[in-house]
Formats: structure tokens, sequence, C-alpha cells
């Protein structure tokens, strides 16, 4: 079943046009994601690889297409406008991949988006990804920058702040014969659509996910109010892995979200959460798989 | 991005937010003459640099206090000269203390009040939020810890802005009447204002003052700019002072490389931020002491593979090199060729370890294999972590 995404699902992708967008919009049709439509103001009516008509709104789009998922890959001044013609469009989900989009224009787009059907997941994130069952999971749902060979189908749900440590946890899921339901990378934005606690919600109501793992770094209470939620309502084994133990405070590593800041937010307290919920804590990097392993055989 | 205690006044200026009165020197014969034309009164003298506890700090002179009072321009003059070129020393310095070359002259105040007023973007609720204390002139986490019930936090919401009613609201919880209650509208007003059209991500106020003749002011201000805003702020870019941050992160940020210096002596370079915090960890957690972050993002090229070498080897404490990426979609023989050019093109000569992983991985090895540089292969984060601990221990 999986969460948000399915291989059937129709998406458009916002800023297909530009070099980001058009690469990760060609690996995602490579993948069998069914990229049904291309906005690009004032390019409507060009074709994308010969197959993907392209739009000049959202709305058009979703009119023409039916599309119902959006991936945006529209530059930090313009990506909070595009965000919310999405929203605007009664799309479902927004998944915003942009890295660096002003903190206040992500605080309106929250605040204009209350009360709207959308989710949005992001800003700065690596997208989300649903395996097929195909060859190398080809035939599944790849929307945003991740490497779809990586994936099997299976079990696992995987939520993260980050996108190559992701790719490392699902690697290591993959060549250890545990396949996932669903990945999503929610971002490393300190305001975002979707928090860990959100996707843990959906992983715990998916009939087809398990196991879950949840990969944190500092900054923000986020994996602490997942891990809480967690104790008392999933009954499903869960592994974490935190990142950031060695960061100096009130510096930002990175990721905008990635702060210590005035002592909160650390590491060792994230840890410390997620070990009084009883979920199994990596070590390292190297362990994320093993360890989620390790609690499943308990 | 940090500025300016002086830079802050200027912002203040800009958006009539009331402060002390007073100008930025240079030099001891201009703060001698920023002094004479003010009223007439005391005079406060305050070393400039981007750390706090100036007041109670000492120079590596000896001379002792960042911040001190005195009564006439002459006297201003001889402070300046003790402090402008020296290096202070304060808690949140760091033992190397950071050396002042701009000193601010105002006019003192008599402060009958000290409170504390700041506007900060709330991560829980996604909102800008006021945090109000009649509690100034100290820590405010001391305060947050032992005395919350004196802290009043609220919500503005970020399509009506600060509404006069909650300025009016604030006021009250600080005793702030009468006249005090208008002009407190006034500043709060304008403060809000300042944060949202200059993208702050933080503006703190400590302390807010009431003087003895009854004016409300904001006497220090610490402000922080959000990086993602700062393409569309060009005034804060020009505030910059690159002479206050770590040359290792100046240069870095020439190269487009998301570069963090820190105290150790094993460099690491990383494709990604949560794996590149993960790699720092990982470095400890096998004993070793991380030397930087550094994330070369989506484009390990072999140019900016080079500019980051060359940066992390400008440092001497590093003592050895760890290469972690995950080939997602890169193709890890590029990446391999990438990191033996580069290493050859720098002169690397310290301990490399390299770990791969993803697309390609095979061919990627075996270019390290066959490069006859002296590098080891990592089989994993881990393995590659001990093995770049255990080189820098036998080299030492």
């Amino acid at each position: 079943m999986s969460i948000l995404v399915t291989p059937d699902t129709k998406v458009l992708i916002q800023g297909i046009t530009g070099s980001f967008g058009a690469r990760h919009a060609k690996l995602s049709l490579d993948y069998g994601t069914m990229v049904v439509a291309g906005v690009t103001p004032g390019k409507g009516g060009q074709l994308f690889e010969n197959q993907v008509p392209i739009f000049d709104t959202v709305d058009q789009a979703v009119r023409e297409t039916g599309a119902t998922v959006s991936a945006v890959f529209v530059p930090p001044p313009f990506a909070a406008d595009a965000i919310l013609e999405g929203v605007a469009a009664g799309l479902d989900l927004v998944v915003a991949i942009t890295e660096g989009i002003p903190v206040i224009d992500m605080m309106k787009v929250k605040e204009a988006m209350k009360g709207c059907k959308t989710r949005l997941i992001g800003p700065n994130c690596p997208g989300l990804v649903t395996p097929g069952t195909g060859g190398k999971s080809h035939g599944g749902c790849r929307i945003g920058i991740a490497p779809g060979y990586i994936h099997k189908k299976g079990n696992v749900g995987v939520v993260s702040r980050s996108g190559t440590l992701t790719y490392e946890a699902v690697w290591q899921l993959t060549t250890r014969g545990y396949g996932q339901s669903t990945c999503v990378g929610i971002g490393g934005d300190p305001i975002n659509g979707t928090s860990h606690l959100d996707i843990l919600k959906m992983f715990n109501d998916d009939p087809e996910t398990e196991a879950i793992i949840m990969i944190g770094e500092i900054g923000g209470t986020a994996e602490e109010e997942a891990a809480a939620w967690a104790a008392e309502h999933c009954k499903k084994p869960i592994a974490g892995f935190i990142a950031g133990a060695t960061a100096p405070e009130g510096r930002r590593m990175g990721h905008a979200g990635a702060i210590v800041s005035g002592g909160q937010g650390t590491a060792e307290g994230k840890i410390n959460a997620l070990r009084a919920a009883g979920i199994e804590i990596a070590e390292t990097p190297s362990d994320m798989a093993d360890a989620l392993i390790r609690r499943m055989k308990r | 991005m940090n500025i300016h205690e002086f830079q802050a006044r200027e912002l203040f200026a800009e958006f009539g937010v009331a402060t002390q009165p007073g100008r930025v020197a240079l030099t001891p014969a201009e703060a001698e003459s920023v002094a004479t034309g003010l009223s007439g009164g005391k005079l406060v003298i305050k070393a400039q640099i981007h750390a706090g506890g100036r007041g109670k700090g000492t120079f590596k002179n000896g001379f002792k206090g960042g911040v001190h009072l005195c009564d006439t321009p002459a006297e201003a003059r001889d402070l300046a000269s003790n402090m402008l070129g020296q290096v202070l020393v304060t808690h949140q310095t760091g033992p190397e203390g950071k050396e002042v070359g701009k000193v601010f002259v105002g006019e003192a105040v008599d402060i009958a009040r000290e409170l504390y007023f700041a506007i900060l973007i709330d991560r829980a609720t996604s909102l800008p939020v006021v945090i109000a204390s009649t509690e100034g002139g100290v820590d405010i986490e001391t305060v947050a810890e032992k005395t919350p019930e004196k802290i009043l936090r609220l919500s503005i919401s970020p399509f009506l802005g600060i509404m006069p009613y909650q300025t009016r609201l604030i006021a009250a919880s600080l005793g702030l009447k009468g006249p005090l209650m208008n002009q407190a509208s006034k500043l709060f007003t304008n403060l809000y204002r300042l944060f949202i059209e200059r993208d702050c991500s933080m503006v703190e106020v400590n302390p807010l003052v009431v003087t003895q003749d009854g004016k409300l002011m904001a006497l220090d201000a610490k402000f922080n700019f959000d990086d993602n805003a700062l393409y569309r702020q060009p005034s804060i870019v020009a505030m910059r002072d690159v002479t206050e941050e770590d040359p290792r992160e100046v240069e870095a940020s020439k190269h487009s490389l998301n570069y963090i210096g820190l105290d150790g002596n094993i460099a690491c370079l990383v494709n990604g931020a949560g794996l590149a915090m993960a790699t720092m960890d990982i470095i400890q957690h096998a004993g070793g002491s991380p030397a930087n972050f550094l994330d070369v993002g989506g484009g390990a090229t072999r140019e900016q593979v080079a500019s980051a070498f060359r940066i992390i080897l400008a440092d001497s404490r590093v003592k050895g090199i760890l290469v972690n990426i995950f080939g997602g979609i890169m193709d890890c023989d590029v990446i391999a060729n990438g990191i033996v050019e580069a290493a050859r093109e720098t002169g690397l000569s310290i301990p490399l370890v390299v770990r791969l992983e993803g697309n390609n991985v095979e061919a990627g090895k075996q270019t390290l294999a066959e490069s006859g540089l002296k590098l080891e292969s990592g089989e994993n984060i881990l393995d590659a972590a001990k093995k770049i601990v255990a080189a820098v221990k036998t080299a030492s």
C-alpha cells in the first residue's frame, strides 16, 4: 500500500525546464514514475522529452491531466509562490525540493495553507520514493532527487530530514534484503510542511509498513515529539539515528534547521528521548539497518 | 550572519527604534570628536566585537573591561586608545579573543529599569513570537529556567503583523504605564517592522531600558539574519564583517562550499549536510577529533574537491582527511577520478581514507586502488573512520 504516493500517482513537475528540474524529471520518468505534466510559466504548449506536456499554470496542468501531486524545482525567490500555486489548484500533495527559501516566506506559506486540503512536504528536501516491483525497484513513484536504484519494494518505512544519510539507510536495508514501503525526506529547514510525527502516524496506519527507521539531526524538537507519540501509540518496531552530536552550539550545519540554540535541540537530548520511547538507537550511520533488524528480532 | 552593535544602531535609526545617542569611532581622535558632539553629560565607550560579555572581558594588553563610563571627551579618547587595535577576551570569544577595530562612543544613560524584549521565529508554531520580560540585563535562559512566569511569549500573525493592542498588552505586562506605554507601542511596532523587512531570524534587545527621566530605549541589541534571505537584503550583506569570521569559512564560501571550522585534526569532505554531520560524529566515535564540517553538496566536481582539499590543507592542524561520498546519482568513478586528480594537484601528503558507496562504486574503488596515491579505502563509514584515526595516530 505505501503512504502518500503509489506507482499510479500522477505527478506534475513545477520548474521542469530548469536544469535541476529537467534532470530529475528525466530520472523520475526513467524510474517509471507517472510524470504527466510540467509547469514553466511561458513555456506552455511545449513537450518535455517528447512525451510530457508543459503548461503555463498548475491549474491548467491539473485540469488537463488529472495530476494530484507536484514536485517544486523552482529557485528560492519564486518557490513560495510556486507552492501556493499548487495549493490553490487543489493538489493532494506538494513536495518542495528547493533549498534556500527565506524563512519568512515559508512562515507565510504555512499560514496561508491552514485549512487547505493540500499537504506540503519540505522545503529543502530530497522528496519521496515508493519503490516499484521491477528490477532495481523500477516502476515505482519517485518524486524529487533520490537515486531510484537503491530502493527495493518491501515493508520498512523510512522518514528523515537528510538526503544522502537517508540513501545510506535505504541502501543498507536493500542490501540486507529488507525492502521499503515508502521513503520520505521531510527536509532540513526549520519551518516545513510535514514533520517526523506526521509521517510516523501514516506509517503506523499503513498495513504495508511493518517497521520504521527515523533519521534526525540537531535543531528543533520534532524528533522528541515524534518519539513521545510513538511511545504511546506505535506498536511497530522503530530504529533511529540522530546526526550532529559533535556540532558546535549556535552554528547552522548546512541545513537551515540544523542548529542548537540556547542549549535546545541537541543530539544528546534527542537520542535520550528516542531511547526513552523504546526506539533502538544506531550509534553510527553504518548501523542504521542493523539497529532496526535487532529491534525487529526482540 | 551577525552584525556589530553600531550597525544594529544604524538599523534602529532607519526604523525609528529609540536608542541611546552616539556614533562609532575608529581612532582615539575620532572618539574625542564624537564625544564632543554629544550633549555634554556622562559618556560610555564600548568595544565593537561580535560577542557578548564585553563589560567583564579583559584585553590581552592587560586593560580591563570592554565597556567604560567617563566624563569628558579627553577621557573618551584615552579609553579608546586602550581598546582600539587590542584583542578583547570575553567568556563568549574563546581564549583567542577578538581584535577591536571600532568603539561606540555614546551618551551614558541613567538606568531606572532594565527589561528584555526579543522577536524570533518559533519553530513549534511556525510564527513570529515576541518574548518579553521584566528581567533585563541578565541571561534570559537563566530567567526561563528559574522564573519562567516572568517571561511573556506572544505569537504574531505574519499577515497582520504586530497589532497595536498587542504592543499595549506587552507594555502592560512590563509595567510600562502612562507616556511609557505609548513609547513602548511605537518601539515594539517599529522593531517588528525591522524584523520582517530585513528578514531577521532573531532580534534581541537586552537590556531594553527605562531611563531616570522616563525614556524607553534599546540599549543593546543582537541581530541574526536569515542566510536564505540575504539575496534580497543587499544593505544587510553590505554590513558583513569578514574579519570577524573564520578565514577558512570565508574562503570556502567563495567556492560555494558549505564549510564550518572546528578544532580537531581529522578533516572530512562529504556530500550532504546530514551525512557530513554524521561523518564528524563517527570520527569522534572512533576516537578522533573532527577538524571541520564540509558539505560539497550535489556536485563533487574535480574543481570543488580540489578547492575543498586546499582549504582543508591550509589548516596546519589537519593531519588526515576522510572523504565520505554516497554517489546516489553521481557516478563513484567520476568522484574517484576527481579525488585522485585533486590529491595530485594539491600535493597531498597526509593520510587520506576514501569511502565511496553507490552508483558504479566498484569502478571507483578500482580507480583509487590504481592511482598510485597513498590512500586507503573504507569498507563502510565506521571502517573508514577507524582507518583514518589509526593512520593519523601512526603518522604522529
